[in-house]
C-alpha cells in the first residue's frame, strides 16, 4: 500500500511540475542535417562566450525543420530553422497561415557537393555533368538517338574514366542535397548531352522533359541513400568501385578514406567553390522568427554572433570545418543587425 | 545389454523397452537429430552474441581513453581583461595559450618547426577550458597553472592506432605528417600522455569540431529522468488497469474491445507515439520541447501495453484456488487481490515492467519528433530542470555521434553503446533483486 501512496505522490509531483513549466531560456533550432554541424559549432562557442545557455540544435532535414518553424509563434515552437535550400513560397504561405509572418533570412555561406570514391579504388579525374547523366539516367543519347541506358561501365561513354562497373550512391529524395545534385549535375548533363532536346523533339512538353531528365535508372547502378553521409561512406568502404555524393566538409574530414573526383577539371576546395569555378555548390540558410527576438533570451546576440567575421568569416571556425564563407557576409551582417524581414524590399 | 543385472527370477518381458527395433531406432534418431539441431542453434546464437559483444567492446573501449597534453601556462591580469573584452573571448584565450606553448616548445630545442598553426592542428579546443577556469579562479591570474588539454581527434586516433601516418594525404587540412613527428617528440618528453577519459563519462555533448570535450554524462541523466517518469507513470497505471480488467471488470464486448486494442497498441511502431506526443504534449498541452518529461510521457504510452499484457498474464497465472480461499475466509474482493493475488503475481509484473523499460530505454524514433535527438550541451541545474529542461537520451546521443563526419565520434558512439548496455544491465539486476525479495516475502 505504501508503494502505491508513494507512486501517487510522485505522480502528483510530476503533474505539478508540468503545469508550472518555466519560461524557456534557451534558443531552440531545428532543420537541415547539412547545417547542423555548423550550427552546433556556433552553439557551443556561443555557450562558452556568453552567459546565455547553449542553444539546442536538432536535425531532421530542411523540410521538417521549416515545417516546425511554421507551426506558429510561441515558446513551444522553434526560433530558428536551418535549411540547405531557400524557403519555398508554399512554406512562406504555411507560415503566414499560422501567424509566422516576419521571417529574417540569413545566408551563412556555401556548401560544396563532391563526388568521392575509395582511397584505393579507381581514380575519377575526368568528370563532367554529362558523364554523371550518362551513368545514371534511364534514357541517354547514344549515336544521336535517345535509347535505354546501355552503359554498364564508365569507360563506355568516356574513355578517360576507369574501366569499372558504374555504381553511384546518391542522396535520397528527402535530402536537400538531392535537389542540388539534380539541378546542378543531372539537369545540366541532360542538357549538355542533348537528351533534353531529344525529349522535346519527341513530343514532350518542356516541363515534362525537364522532369524526365531528373529520373535515375532503376537497375541497381544508382543507389539512393536515405541516411546520412556516414552511411554513404560505409557503402563506399564495401564497394571499391563505388562512388558517392558527399558534402565538402564531410570529405575533408575523411581524406584518409576517400579520394575526391574532379568536376569539369576542377577539384573542389573552399577556394574553387567560393569563386564559383567548381560548379556544384549551394547556399546554406537559416530563418529566424522575428517575433521571438527580444522574447527568447540571447536570440539576437546569437544570430549576430553567428554571422560575425570571427565565426562565419574565411578564417573562422566554420570555414575551418569546411563551410565556404560567403563573400557578401557584410550584407548578411547588416540584414541581421537591422532584423530586415523577407519580402521587405532588397 | 537388455537385462544385465536383473534378478534371474523375474519373468523376462516379451520385449524390453530398452531393446531397439527399426521403429524405435527411427524415433531415437529423430530425437538425436533434434538435440543436435537444438545445440547448434544455441551455439550459433552464442557465437553471434559473442561477436556482437566483442565488436562492441573492441570498438568502444578506445572511447574511454584519451590523449592529453599537460602544459604550464600563465595568464596575466591584462591578458584576462583583454580576452574578456573581445567578442570571441575563447578565441583570444586560445591565442594566448598557443603563443605561450610555441615559445615553450621552441625552448625545448626540438629540430621541428613550430608555429601557431601546428599547435592548432595538434590540440583540441583550449579556449573554453581556459575561460571557465580563470573566470572562477581569478586569484590564479599571473601564476603558473597546469592545464590538461585534450589533443585533436587525429592525434588521439594516431595514438589509439586507428589512424596511420600513410593515411594522411598532403592536402589534409586537419593534420600533417610533420605534426605527428612533433607529437612523438613531445610524447617522449612526457608532455603528451594517455589517460582515462573521465570527460567521456561526465561531460556534455560537444560540437563536431571539438571531439575531445564530448561526453555522455548529460544524456545518461536525461535517460535516467525519462525512465523515472516512465516507471512512475506506467507501473501504477498499467498495474491498476490490468487488475481492474482481470479481476473486477465484467466480461463483455467493451472489455473485449479494450483488450484487442491494447494488443494492437503493443505492435504500433514507436514513431507513431512520437507523432502523438508532438501533437498532444507539445502543441496542445504546451509542454517544453526536448524535455525528458515529454520523452518520458511518450515512452510511457509506448510501454503501457507491454506492462498491461505481462501483468494480466501473471495475474492469470495465479491459481484460482488462492482467490477462492481468501474469499472463503471472508476477505473482500479487494483484500483477496491486494493481499494474496498481487504479491504472487509481483515477480511476473516486475519482469514485464523491466522488459518494457528496457525497450523504452533503447528507443530513439519517438524522441526524434519531440526534439530530444540533437545537439544539447548542458546539464540540468535543478531536479525540476532535469525533467523539463532540454536534454538528450543515451540512444539519441549515440545516433547523433554515429552520423558525424569525424571518425572519432564513431568510437564515441560505440563507447555510448557500452554505457547503454551497463545501464540496462544494472536495471536488470535491480529487477532480479526486487523479484527475489518479493518471492521471499510470500
Amino acid at each position: 500500500m505504501l508503494n502505491i501512496k508513494i507512486a501517487a505522490l510522485m505522480l502528483a509531483a510530476i503533474g505539478f511540475a508540468s503545469t508550472g513549466a518555466a519560461a524557456r531560456d534557451n534558443i531552440q533550432i531545428a532543420g537541415s542535417s547539412t547545417v547542423l554541424p555548423y550550427a552546433s559549432i556556433v552553439a557551443e562557442i556561443f555557450g562558452d562566450n556568453f552567459d546565455f545557455p547553449t542553444p539546442v540544435v536538432e536535425s531532421g532535414g530542411s523540410s521538417a525543420g521549416l515545417k516546425r518553424f511554421c507551426e506558429g509563434i510561441g515558446e513551444n515552437t522553434i526560433d530558428i530553422a536551418n535549411a540547405s535550400r531557400a524557403i519555398r513560397e508554399k512554406e512562406i504561405k504555411a507560415c503566414a497561415d499560422n501567424g509566422v509572418t516576419d521571417i529574417v533570412e540569413v545566408r551563412i555561406g556555401y556548401d560544396g557537393i563532391v563526388f568521392a570514391s575509395q582511397l584505393d579504388g579507381p581514380a575519377f579525374n575526368a568528370f563532367t555533368p554529362s558523364d554523371i547523366f550518362n551513368a545514371l539516367a534511364p534514357k541517354v543519347m547514344v549515336n544521336g538517338e535517345l535509347t535505354e541506358n546501355p552503359h554498364p561501365k564508365w569507360s563506355d561513354f568516356n574513355n578517360e574514366l576507369p574501366d569499372t562497373e558504374i555504381l553511384v550512391f546518391i542522396p535520397g529524395t528527402k535530402h536537400g542535397t538531392r535537389e542540388v545534385f539534380e539541378e546542378k549535375v543531372i539537369a545540366s548533363g541532360c542538357q549538355a548531352t542533348g537528351a533534353l532536346d531529344a525529349m522535346i523533339a519527341a513530343g514532350m512538353s518542356e516541363d515534362d522533359a525537364e522532369n524526365a531528365c531528373l529520373e535515375v535508372r532503376t537497375d541497381g547502378r544508382s543507389v539512393d541513400i536515405d541516411g546520412d553521409y556516414t552511411e554513404t561512406l560505409a557503402r563506399i568502404d564495401a564497394n571499391p568501385n563505388g562512388i558517392g555524393v558527399f558534402g565538402l566538409a564531410f570529405y575533408e574530414n575523411n581524406t584518409d578514406r576517400l579520394k575526391v573526383a574532379t568536376m569539369s577539371g576542377t577539384s573542389p576546395t573552399t577556394e574553387t567553390i567560393a569563386s564559383g569555378i567548381y560548379p556544384v555548390s549551394r547556399p546554406l540558410f537559416f530563418y529566424i522568427k522575428k517575433a521571438h527576438i527580444g522574447v527568447i533570451p540571447g536570440l539576437q546576440e546569437f544570430v549576430d554572433f553567428f554571422v560575425s567575421d570571427q565565426i562565419a568569416g574565411p578564417t573562422g571556425p566554420l570555414a575551418q570545418y569546411g563551410l565556404v564563407s560567403d563573400p557578401a557576409l557584410a550584407d548578411t551582417q547588416a540584414t541581421v543587425a537591422a532584423g530586415k524581414i523577407m519580402g521587405s524590399g532588397s | 545389454m537388455t537385462n544385465n543385472g536383473m534378478p534371474q527370477d523375474l519373468p523376462i518381458p516379451a520385449r524390453s523397452l530398452k531393446s531397439t527395433n527399426a521403429h524405435s531406432r527411427r524415433r531415437l534418431r529423430a530425437e538425436k537429430c533434434f538435440r543436435a539441431l537444438g545445440v547448434s542453434a544455441m551455439v550459433t546464437a552464442l557465437l553471434f552474441l559473442l561477436l556482437l559483444v566483442m565488436s562492441i567492446v573492441s570498438n568502444g573501449l578506445p572511447a574511454f581513453k584519451r590523449t592529453i597534453m599537460s602544459v604550464d601556462f600563465v595568464l596575466s591580469q591584462e591578458q584576462f581583461e583583454e580576452a574578456e573584452a573581445a567578442l570571441l573571448k575563447t578565441g583570444v584565450y586560445s591565442d594566448f595559450f598557443t603563443q605561450s606553448l610555441v615559445e615553450t616548445i621552441q625552448a625545448l630545442d626540438i629540430p621541428i618547426e613550430v608555429d601557431q598553426g601546428t599547435i592548432n592542428r595538434l590540440l583540441g579546443k583550449v579556449g573554453s577550458i581556459l575561460r571557465e577556469h580563470y573566470r572562477s579562479n581569478t586569484d590564479q591570474l599571473g601564476q603558473a597553472v597546469t592545464f590538461e588539454i585534450p589533443m585533436a581527434s587525429r592525434v588521439d586516433r594516431y595514438y589509439k592506432g586507428t589512424l596511420s601516418r600513410e593515411g594522411i594525404s598532403s592536402n589534409n587540412r586537419f593534420i600533417r605528417a610533420s605534426d605527428l613527428d612533433l607529437a612523438d617528440t613531445l610524447r617522449e618528453a612526457g608532455l603528451i600522455r594517455q589517460t582515462f577519459n573521465w570527460q567521456f563519462l561526465t561531460g556534455v555533448d560537444s560540437s563536431v569540431d571539438n571531439p575531445g570535450g564530448a561526453g555522455i554524462g548529460a544524456s545518461v541523466l536525461g535517460s535516467f529522468f525519462m525512465m523515472l517518469v516512465v516507471l512512475v507513470l506506467s507501473l501504477p497505471i498499467g498495474v491498476a488497469a490490468s487488475i481492474y480488467l482481470e479481476e473486477f471488470a465484467a466480461k463483455n464486448w467493451l472489455t473485449d474491445f479494450i483488450e484487442v486494442n491494447i494488443s494492437n497498441l503493443a505492435a504500433v511502431p514507436s514513431i507513431v507515439f512520437g507523432i502523438l506526443g508532438l501533437a498532444v504534449f507539445i502543441q496542445f498541452m504546451h509542454l517544453p520541447q526536448s524535455a525528458p518529461l515529454v520523452g518520458g510521457l511518450v515512452l510511457t504510452l509506448m510501454t503501457l501495453p507491454t506492462i498491461i499484457i505481462s501483468t494480466r498474464a501473471s495475474l492469470k497465472a495465479v491459481p484460482p484456488s488462492i482467490r477462492d480461499a481468501a474469499l472463503a475466509v471472508g476477505a473482500s474482493k479487494m483484500q483477496a487481490v491486494f493481499h494474496h493475488v498481487l504479491p504472487l503475481a509481483m515477480p511476473g509484473i516486475l519482469t514485464g515492467t523491466i522488459i518494457g523499460l528496457a525497450q523504452a530505454l533503447g528507443e530513439t524514433a519517438p524522441l526524434l519528433l519531440i526534439g530530444m535527438v540533437g545537439f544539447v550541451a548542458r546539464y540540468p541545474d535543478t531536479i525540476l530542470a532535469g525533467f523539463e529542461g532540454p536534454n538528450s537520451a543515451i540512444p539519441a546521443q549515440i545516433f547523433n555521434w554515429a552520423s558525424r563526419s569525424d571518425a572519432i565520434f564513431a568510437e564515441k558512439a560505440w563507447g555510448g553503446i557500452i554505457i547503454l548496455l551497463l545501464f540496462l544491465m544494472s536495471m536488470n539486476i535491480v529487477a532480479v533483486l526486487l523479484r527475489r525479495r518479493f518471492e521471499r516475502r510470500w
